[in-house]
């Protein structure tokens, strides 16, 4: 069991047999490794990375590793698991810099609290990014620790004596000890300063970095083996809904259709007869801007989930829409028209340079095109769910969240509760993909278990409500225009890029998009172009906008990379010649000298934007899928790159479409460039999943809405990617550069799959798509 | 009243006739493993055995289950499942998991009828089973090397 329900606690209760290091002591130190993991987010950068976020980071051996007599491991992990591998991870990164023996390693999962653990968000692709120092640290100052212990007890020099594999070792005697016999001693041992921790070399690391798995067809090693692999094979793993909290009570909820509205009135005669229903009552909604909060509705609580359903399918429910606005006159076609009339003229300029004018009058040849890319739903397969059980002024939550301690400031909010009086257990995460950062599932599921007082409620999403209701991706028209020399150069570059902000959630609707979108890859737009001018145009939200895996990345991937190859085929030239051309000498664009405030919290001066490393995914790609090979008619391959979440990724895919419009994915080459590879395993895995991913929002993922309410409900309407769409092959290249800080690993991989597939289309058929999905948009 | 047969155990269950399979298997027995994903037929991640074939248990009544029915939790008891499992192990199949039980329950089925299907066959056969994260390629090449 993944999950320890009767000890939630987790390191409270802890027995006095085990190692609990000693009071973290320590300020900043300075090591050289290969990238500086020991300096790196030490206490010197207050604003970037791990410690510009809420919470900041810890490196305290005492708050993520325990070791028992019998030398069991214990590694706390902090971070939410959603299939990103980082529960193996996390334990990697301890055990592989601690000497742990992988089969004695145990990882318990923690509760909510940044003050304990530092920041839990887990989004933005980066718990690797930010959690691999202090996690090594950690590790080191524990492995010291029994070093010296084992140095006690011999009476010798520390410097005599070495950790191996779960033990310690005199060198000169060859005397060992175990860990688990070391950890009583090391217990009362001061963790070592900062400045007198030594990091494992490369080449004494015998997991991290190190290439294992499948291959490109080819398995390598299956170790170490995935934490939560045995228990997810054999049913055993405990996603949110699986808890086992002994006798509780199941519920759903009716929300009002449009986003907004109101609960009117409602009538219950026929659901309370439903055999099961318990009882059916009003959830208070929050109205606009939602945040994280409920939406409100009507809720059927019963003794089984299927009796909720039916309860609920009983219900007639009168919703207001009055509070709504125009929210219920949303309708996407017609939204979608006003946002491309408005495309066609100025808007707020965010980057200018050169004389695009000018630029734009002396040019051969002009281009123009205005890309769509609808709203989307992130449709984790595990539907949003919560259990919540309330005595008195106490709450524990188990849910599938991706940032617990937001699940537990808000839950106490809205019970009045003080937040130390609230205990979020994190389960398994059946995908997340951003829609389970917004915990409102939580704070639904308290606001009715307050009425059973000690009776654990299950709040359940059925599919419909997730795609009903879900934070939806945003909505988006991208129009460019460019001028091309007599040569088919690019000497002018135009992009007005409108979608309506995350922002809309948190606030009144700024109608423009902020800083972290616009630096999702429109401002940071890195073509070295004599005139460019990048503008935002307004546009309002009438849905809850939210983050969807790469989030604002993807609108601007598909537009810069579906225009970029269109301006390649208007200059006559190869694809991948004239990316390259665009991009110019390799260069270093620091982010404030394009307006790029954010730069995914990183440091600009660390994580500057590197044409060089764009240059060399470009060429990875292409020269894996042997670019340029000569292929039968009717068939085509397709490039893009983009850089986000401080990584490159380029795709290549090699496409058939036959005569009846059928599309057949032959072949992706994905090359990636994260810097240094923490579990290479899991960052190919992560792109083999991204490419399926990004298949479906080419192909098939849409939601609309028709008077402010979601056209599609399920699967049979919302269509995603299935075997079926799987590319034939998938292979993952990934660069080797251990010289940079790290990247990414989550989201990068997801914008230029889209872009990529669809310029493979149209050098397969010379048909060009400009609104996604591709749908039937292929068939005569 | 309806009478069970799951993994072997007789279960004596007071449940309406319509209740969905998988909401007595998750809710009134207490089996997780078995995963809601769309409770409409359209994603499989409740796929269960009946007499060794794989159904549908959100769509399936209690009423229509008259036979063996096997979950996830007992699979391994099963020299196909067993080899399954250790395949998906090998080669890291699951990302979040959640898909996974329906996937490998319905690549038993399939292995116990066709023990060794081709590519096309394994795509006819498993396209009913959605994963959002992605783990086709895995899932394919885990079945033709179980
Ligand atoms: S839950 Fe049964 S097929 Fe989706
Ligand atoms: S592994 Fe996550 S849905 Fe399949």
């Amino acid at each position: 069991m993944t999950v320890d329900t009767k000890d939630p606690v987790l390191l409270a209760n802890v027995s006095r047999r085990r190692f609990m290091l000693g009071v973290a002591g320590g300020s900043a130190l300075v090591l050289a490794a290969r990238w500086d993991w020991a300096h790196a987010n030490t206490e010197e950068e207050q604003k970037y990375g791990a410690a510009g976020m809420p919470g900041g980071w810890t490196d305290d051996p005492n708050v993520f590793i325990q070791i028992d007599a019998d030398g069991t491991v214990t590694l706390v992990n902090h971070r939410s698991e959603m299939g990103q591998g980082i529960r193996t991870s996390v334990a990697m990164v301890m055990a592989d810099e601690l000497g742990a023996n992988w089969d004695q390693v145990k990882v318990q999962q923690a509760v909510g609290d940044h003050s304990r653990y530092g920041n839990q968000n887990t989004d933005g692709s980066r718990s690797m990014r930010h959690w691999y120092g202090p996690l090594r640290r950690a590790a080191a100052a524990a492995r010291q620790m029994l070093e010296q212990s084992a140095a006690n007890q011999w009476l010798v020099p520390v410097e005599e004596v070495r950790a191996g594999v779960h033990e310690v070792v005199h060198e000169p005697s060859g005397r060992t000890l175990g860990f688990g016999e070391l950890a009583e001693a090391a217990r009362g041992l001061e963790v070592p300063d900062h400045t007198s921790l030594k990091l494992k070399s490369d080449g004494d690391l015998r997991f991290l970095g190190k290439e294992t798995g499948i291959i490109n067809g080819e398995l390598k090693s299956a170790f170490p083996k995935a934490i939560d692999g045995e228990d997810i094979v054999s049913g055993k793993a405990v996603f949110g809904a699986d808890v086992d909290v002994g006798d509780r009570l199941y519920a759903v909820i009716a929300r009002p259709p449009v986003y907004g509205a109101t609960l009117k009135n409602f009538d219950d005669a026929a659901a309370l007869k439903v055999p099961g229903v318990k009882k059916v009552m009003s959830i208070e909604g929050t109205g606009q801007p939602a945040a994280f909060k409920p939406l409100g509705g009507v809720a059927v609580v019963a003794t089984n989930t299927w009796a909720a359903i039916k309860g609920r399918e009983a219900l007639s429910i009168d919703w207001d829409n009055g509070p709504a606005e125009d929210n219920s006159a949303y309708t996407s076609g017609s939204y979608r028209e006003a946002l491309e009339k408005r495309s066609q003229s100025p808007g707020k300029v965010i980057r200018e340079e050169g004389d695009l004018a000018k630029a734009m009058e002396s040019a051969a040849q002009k281009v123009s095109a205005t890309y769509y890319m609808p709203h989307m739903a992130q449709a984790p397969m595990e539907p949003p769910n919560a259990t919540v059980r309330i005595e008195k002024d106490r709450a524990e939550v188990w849910a599938p969240v991706q940032n617990p301690e937001a699940t537990r400031n808000t839950v106490a909010e809205r019970l009045g509760f003080d937040p130390a009086n609230v205990i979020v257990n994190v389960t398994l995460l059946g995908g997340g993909f951003g829609r389970k950062s917004k915990p409102d599932f939580a704070i639904e599921a308290a606001s009715i278990a307050q009425t059973f007082e000690g009776q654990p409620v299950t709040l359940q999403w059925t599919r419909e409500d997730d795609l009903q209701h879900s934070y939806f991706h945003t909505v988006s028209v991208d129009h460019l225009e460019a001028g091309l020399d007599e040569n088919g150069k690019t000497i002018g570059w135009l992009h007005r890029s409108l979608s309506p902000s995350i922002s809309s959630l948190f606030a009144p609707d700024p109608e423009h998009k902020v800083d972290f979108e616009l630096g999702m890859g429109l401002n940071t737009t890195p073509f070295n172009i004599p005139a460019l001018q990048l503008e935002n145009p307004p546009a309002s939200a009438h849905v809850r906008i939210g983050w969807f895996r790469a989030v604002y990345n993807l609108p601007h991937a598909w537009a810069i990379q579906s225009f970029a190859h269109e301006l390649s085929v208007a200059a006559g030239r190869d694809h991948r010649d004239y990316l390259l051309e665009l991009l110019g000498e390799d260069r270093k664009i620091p982010n404030p000298s394009v307006g790029d405030t954010w730069n995914y919290g990183e440091d600009p001066d660390i994580y500057t934007i590197n044409t060089g490393r764009m240059r060399g995914v470009i060429e990875r790609a292409t020269d894996e899928a042997r670019w340029g090979k000569e292929l039968p008619k009717g068939r085509g391959m397709g490039l893009a790159f983009h850089h986000s979440f401080v990584s490159y990724t380029a795709v290549v895919f090699d496409v058939e479409v036959d005569d009846a419009g059928e599309l057949i994915i032959h072949r992706a080459d994905i090359a990636f460039d994260c810097g240094p590879q923490a579990n290479p395993e899991r960052i190919r895995s992560q792109m083999e999943g991204a490419c399926v991913m990004g298949i479906g929002i080419a192909l098939q993922n849409e939601i609309s809405f028709q008077d402010g309410v979601a056209q599609q409900s399920n699967f049979d309407r919302y269509l995603l990617p299935r075997m079926t769409e799987a590319p034939r092959e998938v292979r993952v290249h990934l660069v080797d550069n251990p010289d940079v800080p790290m990247g990414g690993v989550g989201e990068p991989g997801l914008p230029p799959v889209a872009p990529a597939l669809v310029n493979a289309i149209y050098a397969a058929t010379g048909k060009r798509i400009r609104s996604l999905p591709v749908g039937d948009q292929l068939k005569a | 009243m309806a009478s069970l047969n799951i993994n072997g155990k007789e279960y004596q269950l007071d449940v309406p006739d319509q209740m969905p399979l998988l909401w007595v298997i998750r809710d009134v027995l207490g089996l997780k493993g078995t995963k809601f994903g769309c409770g409409k037929a359209q994603c499989g991640a409740c796929t269960v055995h009946l007499d060794g074939v794989a159904i549908r248990s959100c769509t399936t009544p209690v009423s229509g289950a008259i036979g063996e029915i096997t979950t996830i939790e007992a699979i391994g008891n099963d020299p196909i499942g067993q080899r399954l499992q250790k395949a998906w192990l090998d080669l890291g199949v699951p990302q979040c998991g959640f898909c996974q039980s329906g996937q490998i329950m319905n690549a038993v089925s399939l292995l116990r009828q066709n023990p060794a299907p081709g590519r096309d066959e394994i795509i006819h056969a498993m396209s009913g089973n959605l994963c959002r994260c992605g783990t086709y390629n895995r899932i394919i090449a885990a079945i033709q090397r179980a």
